[in-house]
């Protein structure tokens, strides 16, 4: 059975909201049904086969082709199948996936993989702000699952963040980690202004020394046995980090936000 | 049934259900995981006394391990679920996380949860950091030598106890060294333990006493001395017995154990003294797993 896929026809002028196009949804529809499947479209709403083009029917296997960056909300609430984007997607991708696997090519938007519970969320291009963060007025960012961003992250990446794992590969921007409560965020770039702001557990596992701050305290080199564990789980991954060379167990450790409750920590590579 | 002159007695050892877990203990060298492991299995021999009966199982090379560093696997037995899991968290808190660059994982993936870790991270006064990898909860607990690290909880299995046999023979060195020689090839069987002291266990017990306060007295139908003055199972030329307890998580496991075990003895042979195997039981009244000697080695 050949995977579901949806061929973008024409880049509408308004953003459609894709979160009816995801795999539990579409369980038990034939073809007919999701071609008649009507998404909104900035204030109208318009029919599936008038936006794609509908090959295949393996609707735990869905393929998005030509995406941009106007398709916002695909894998909304993903429970189970797979999902992969060719192209650029919008905003809040994944948001609240609680398993399976989503996949993109190219670029995404604000909230991306926010307040996500479970599964994998793989991006191969670059991500926008609130990258794994709580919804604007809540409290709890990410819960669990993965997310790998081969390229940059904007700011404020695991805002709220409460467990799971953010491996970046590229550089991330400011205020990353800010208010995480747990989980880790391991950035192989570079990293912005603000680095944690007000995190109050959590481990950020950073490759380059980040920018001095007054907030988190110094707390010497340290051999941390939990990190070939950690590296050992990432080994499953087409990544950077699952190379055994990107793998290290010597570390800086800072300890922070001394202003909030200062349970986290800054893990920074040595040699 | 007898095998190079040995005789294999007609009788089966008696076992009973009991509860298990395994536990992983690494360190920077196998000495120190060796060392903490011999700590967590101490005065572990019999439930009689101990609370449990415990044994290191085998040694780990470093990529059977978790964090990579040499190992040493350990089972803990014990009566109930309760026992066993107030045992495994004495013994890790007090043998483990005591011990110089010692971390603690689970060993048995299945089963019922039972606490490994999880209730030691109150040592670390609220500095203590959990890890969630793989669906695994690590615990980081802050230690004087670094972070001792543990896993959450290790799975609790069903299991048998008191599966066993006796080797009789003609002096106490030719039945020690007979003893010897199986305690080394049982050694290499996973999933079982032998956990009296070198695996071997010189006071068999019967059940009961003649003390209404003692549970299990000196087996005295196997006790050379006693020959004239008792109900004995020894024959004249018996001087010396010797018995192998053995926990195992199968009926499986210790069959081939047992069978392992016996064959080393049998190696020996009467030409070393050794006279006759054969096995504790209790007329079927204490356990309803039987271990007959000829069967296994049939």
């Amino acid at each position: 059975m050949s995977a579901l896929t949806l061929t973008l026809k024409q880049r509408p002028d308004q953003r459609v909201d894709m979160s009816p196009l995801v795999c539990q949804k579409l369980a038990d529809l034939e073809l007919i049904d999701i071609a008649g499947i009507t998404l909104q479209n900035g204030k109208r709403k318009i029919r599936v086969d008038e936006l794609f083009g509908i090959t295949g029917s393996d609707t735990q296997n869905i393929v998005i082709k030509d995406s941009f960056n106007k398709l916002d909300f695909i894998g909304k609430e993903l429970d189970g199948g797979r999902i992969t984007v060719e192209g650029d997607v919008g905003a809040y991708l994944g948001l609240g996936m609680k398993s399976g696997e989503i996949q993109v090519s190219g670029d995404v938007g604000l909230y991306a993989a926010c307040e996500m519970k479970k599964g994998r969320l793989i991006i191969n291009g670059n991500a926008g702000d609130f990258l794994g963060a709580a919804l604007p007025g809540n409290k709890m960012g990410m819960k669990g699952g993965t997310i790998l961003v081969k390229g940059n992250v904007g700011e404020r990446a695991g805002d709220h963040m409460r467990r799971g794992n953010i491996l970046i590969e590229g550089n991330a921007g400011d205020y990353c980690g800010s208010r995480m409560t747990a989980g880790t965020i391991a950035v192989m770039g570079q990293t912005g202004r603000y680095l944690g702001f007000a995190m109050r557990r959590g481990t950020l596992l950073l490759w380059s020394q980040p920018q001095a701050s007054a907030r988190f305290n110094d707390c010497g080199t340290h051999t941390l046995a939990f990190l070939p564990i950690l590296f050992a789980s990432f080994k499953k991954l087409d990544s950077k980090f699952a190379n055994s060379s990107a793998a290290f167990n010597r570390v800086q450790r800072y300890a922070g936000d001394m202003s909030e409750m200062g349970r986290g920590e800054v893990l920074v590579k040595i040699g | 049934m007898i095998i190079n002159g040995v005789t294999i007695d007609a009788t089966f050892a008696e076992a009973f259900p009991m509860k298990a877990t395994r536990a992983i203990i690494t360190a920077q060298n196998e000495k120190w995981a060796m060392i903490s492991a011999q700590a967590m299995t101490g005065f572990a021999t019999s439930v009689i006394a101990c609370g449990c009966e415990a044994g290191i199982e085998r040694v780990l090379d470093p990529s059977e391990t978790p964090d990579g560093r040499p190992g040493v696997s350990i089972m803990i037995f014990a009566m109930g679920g309760k026992g066993l899991a107030k045992q495994l968290e004495t013994r890790a808190g007090q043998c483990v996380l005591t011990s110089p660059t010692s971390a603690l994982f689970a060993g048995i993936d299945g089963g019922t949860r039972i606490a490994l870790g999880k209730n030691l991270r109150y040592f670390g006064d609220g500095f203590q950091v959990a890890k969630l990898i793989d669906g695994k909860r690590y615990w980081r607990i802050p230690v004087m030598d670094g972070e001792f690290l543990t896993e959450a909880t290790t799975g609790q299995v069903e299991a048998i106890g008191g599966g066993n046999f006796l080797v009789l023979a003609e002096s106490q060195p030719q039945a020690l060294a007979a003893c010897e020689a199986a305690i080394e090839e049982m050694r290499k069987i996973p999933n079982v333990i032998m956990p009296f002291p070198g695996g071997v266990v010189r006071s068999g017990s019967k059940v009961g006493s003649k003390y209404a306060a003692l549970g299990a007295s000196t087996n005295d139908a196997f006790c050379p001395t006693l020959k004239g003055m008792t109900k004995t199972d020894l024959s004249s030329e018996i001087e010396s017995v010797m018995e192998i307890v053995i926990d195992g998580l199968s009926k499986e496991d210790i069959n081939k154990v047992m069978r392992v075990g016996i064959q080393a003895v049998c190696d020996l042979g009467a030409a070393n003294g050794i006279k006759r195997i054969s096995a504790g039981n209790y007329g079927g009244k204490l356990g309803p797993f039987h271990f007959h000697l000829q069967e296994i080695m049939a």
